[in-house]
């Protein structure tokens, strides 16, 4: 970002290309990967059920969804006569934009990220508390009851349980020490034993936040079992009432994306990122492109098993009654969740008063970072930069020390 | 660049900004608002503080504007009759607006006409997050601390103010339900014909 804002001229130009590539590329695979998801989690559904599920478009069904997305585009938008028309057309668009956008900063593979912010985690949080907008907004614009109570149903909902994954995010952070979603990546390094979910003092309180944070996403994407918003037995269909055709699409889409970006959170923050659950050796001397691309696969299989979890819990659980809701995220989560943050920011603290003193005299223009000159005087492992920015930053340090 | 990204996003701030006074609708006024937020907060990231920038969106945007919007939707409002008191309060509303003019303007002349210093928003760490909790932590430790008791007190009031506890509403008790036992709920009577129980 800073980059951008330094350069001009050609260079300009060539970066922005560039960057406008790397988003349509990332779009566009995703977006197809969703429609294979989509019909991935029907499957489910119906083999819980013992129903065969679509089978008809294509082999097995496997071209459902583009038959659905023709279905969706060629119906003719129907706007109520009461609506609010500016605001009804802005909603979808804001659910689907804003659900996009989150994936800016998420690191598929090694160095494969469009945005690589110091920031991303909370960049990450700030978009997804920004979800609720489309919702509330749609529900709002339909000028209809049961919009309406979909859309106050959804802000009270997404807003409780906000606070309790942020929760867990600080209690990740404390452990990585930085805000850059490759960071904490590269804090997982080496194997399960590493993963935040399974890293060996803090699995005992680590493991409960994982699943904290998954009920959580469960919440905040408005999934069952707490798809109150859109609860068909008694909001008929909540806010998306009275949508229809490429509108509604927009919204379902933006639906999707976001469950798959916080599934993207989960194996991000508590499973590893793209590394294997067991190391493979050798692999070191391989070329980096396919040492990227082998990450890339890793990742995917860690995204779409978590999918398969949200799949499995919308199929077999049954939905919460309102009060229920709130209960669980307010009295339980939340304190759980704060006494998680106080443990793990006591942990951090003993952990980094044995190393940190160390660093501190290293660092001798105090930057926070050991640069070139500094470097020259003290041998460190191979490896310890892991992001090859050039410079070693205290969690960095801390892991190559380890 | 970052000079027309600034000016960009200034434009979109002041003009939003003017559409939330002048929005006929307060639901719209409440979406202008928090697109004065969102572009505000990309101005935070133009000079560098980014993580200011990211705590405007999670805190302002996120959280104070969803429940303002709750609120604003939920209001059954009369548009004329909101509009009738407009020019009472004209004077009012043109002296607050002259003195943030005013104080606006003596910010943008200490920028100006100051020390020439160039602004670094994380002065002394790698980045803005560090920089602040830096600051935060060590020197106004004592402040920041205070500052969330006074947050924990005005919560505590709001809980206190609105909680009433009925009696002739049931409440359901979990830990009553999860902990019965098929004893306390069920009896088998033996019941015979022509008596009843």
């Amino acid at each position: 970002m800073e980059k951008l804002l330094e350069i001009s001229g050609n260079d300009l130009v060539i970066a922005i290309l560039l960057a406008v590539a790397q988003i349509l590329a990332l779009v566009l695979i995703m977006l197809v990967c969703i429609a294979f998801l989509l019909l991935f989690d029907r499957k489910v559904w119906a083999a819980v059920q013992m129903r065969k599920g679509p089978n008809v478009v294509g082999p097995f069904g496997l071209l459902q969804s583009f038959a659905d997305l023709l279905k969706f585009i060629l119906k003719e938008i129907v706007i109520p006569a009461g609506a609010n028309k500016t605001v009804f057309l802005l909603a979808p668009i804001i659910t689907l934009t804003l659900a996009l956008v989150g994936w800016a900063v998420i690191p598929v593979a090694p160095g494969w990220v469009v945005a690589d912010l110091n920031v991303g985690v909370l960049y990450l949080f700030a978009i997804s508390s920004l979800g609720v907008y489309g919702i509330i907004m749609g529900g709002w614009a339909s000028n209809s009851k049961y919009p309406f109570l979909g859309g106050l149903r959804s802000a009270a909902q997404m807003v409780s349980y906000e606070v309790s994954i942020g929760f867990v995010i600080v209690s990740v952070l404390l452990l990585v020490g930085s805000l850059n979603l490759s960071d904490v990546v590269a804090n997982q390094d080496g194997g399960i034993w590493n993963w935040h979910a399974f890293a060996f003092p803090t699995i005992f309180v680590m493991f409960p936040m994982f699943v904290i944070f998954f009920i959580s996403a469960l919440a905040e994407t408005n999934r069952p079992p707490f798809d109150l918003p859109e609860a068909e037995s008694e909001l008929v269909a909540g806010y998306q009432v009275e949508y229809s055709s490429s509108p509604y699409l927009m919204f379902m889409i933006g639906e999707y994306v976001s469950i798959v970006l916080m599934c993207a959170m989960l194996t991000i923050l508590f499973f590893g990122g793209w590394h294997m659950p067991i190391p493979i050796p050798g692999t070191e001397n391989l070329p980096d492109w396919l040492l990227s691309l082998g990450g890339l696969l890793v990742f995917m299989v860690k995204v779409t098993f978590f999918f398969f979890l949200f799949a499995m819990v919308k199929a077999i659980v049954p939905r919460y009654r309102y009060d229920q809701l709130m209960r669980l995220g307010w009295k339980i989560f939340l304190p759980t969740s704060l006494v998680a943050v106080v443990l793990v920011g006591g942990y951090a603290t003993f952990v980094n008063a044995q190393g940190r003193p160390d660093f501190d005299v290293l660092d001798a223009d105090k930057s926070g970072y050991l640069e070139a000159p500094e470097l020259a005087a003290v041998t460190l492992p191979m490896g310890v930069d892991a992001n090859n920015d050039g410079r070693i930053s205290w969690p960095e340090y801390r892991r190559g020390a380890r | 660049m970052a000079l027309i990204a600034f000016y960009i996003l200034s434009t979109i701030v002041v003009l939003s900004a003017l559409f939330v006074v002048a929005a006929r609708n307060p639901v719209h006024s409440v979406l202008w608002l928090i697109l004065a937020f969102f572009t505000s907060a990309g101005l935070l990231v133009l000079i560098g503080a980014e993580f200011l920038a990211m705590l405007l969106v999670v805190v302002y945007v996120g959280a104070v504007a969803v429940l303002f919007l709750f609120v604003v939707m939920m209001l059954d409002i009369d548009f004329v009759a909101l509009k009738q008191g407009f020019q009472n309060y004209l004077v009012v509303g043109a002296l607050i607006a002259l003195a943030l003019l005013a104080e606006i303007g003596i910010v943008a002349a200490a920028a100006t006409f100051g020390g020439g210093e160039t602004f670094n928003a994380s002065p002394g760490a790698p980045t803005n997050a560090e920089a602040l909790s830096r600051v935060l932590y060590t020197d106004y430790l004592l402040l920041f601390q205070m500052s969330g008791i006074v947050l924990l007190v005005a919560m505590m009031g709001a809980i206190v103010l609105t909680l009433r506890s009925r009696p002739s509403v049931k409440r359901q008790n979990i830990a009553e339900q999860t902990g019965r036992k098929r004893k306390d709920a069920v009896e088998l009577k033996d019941v015979r014909p022509g008596q009843g129980l």
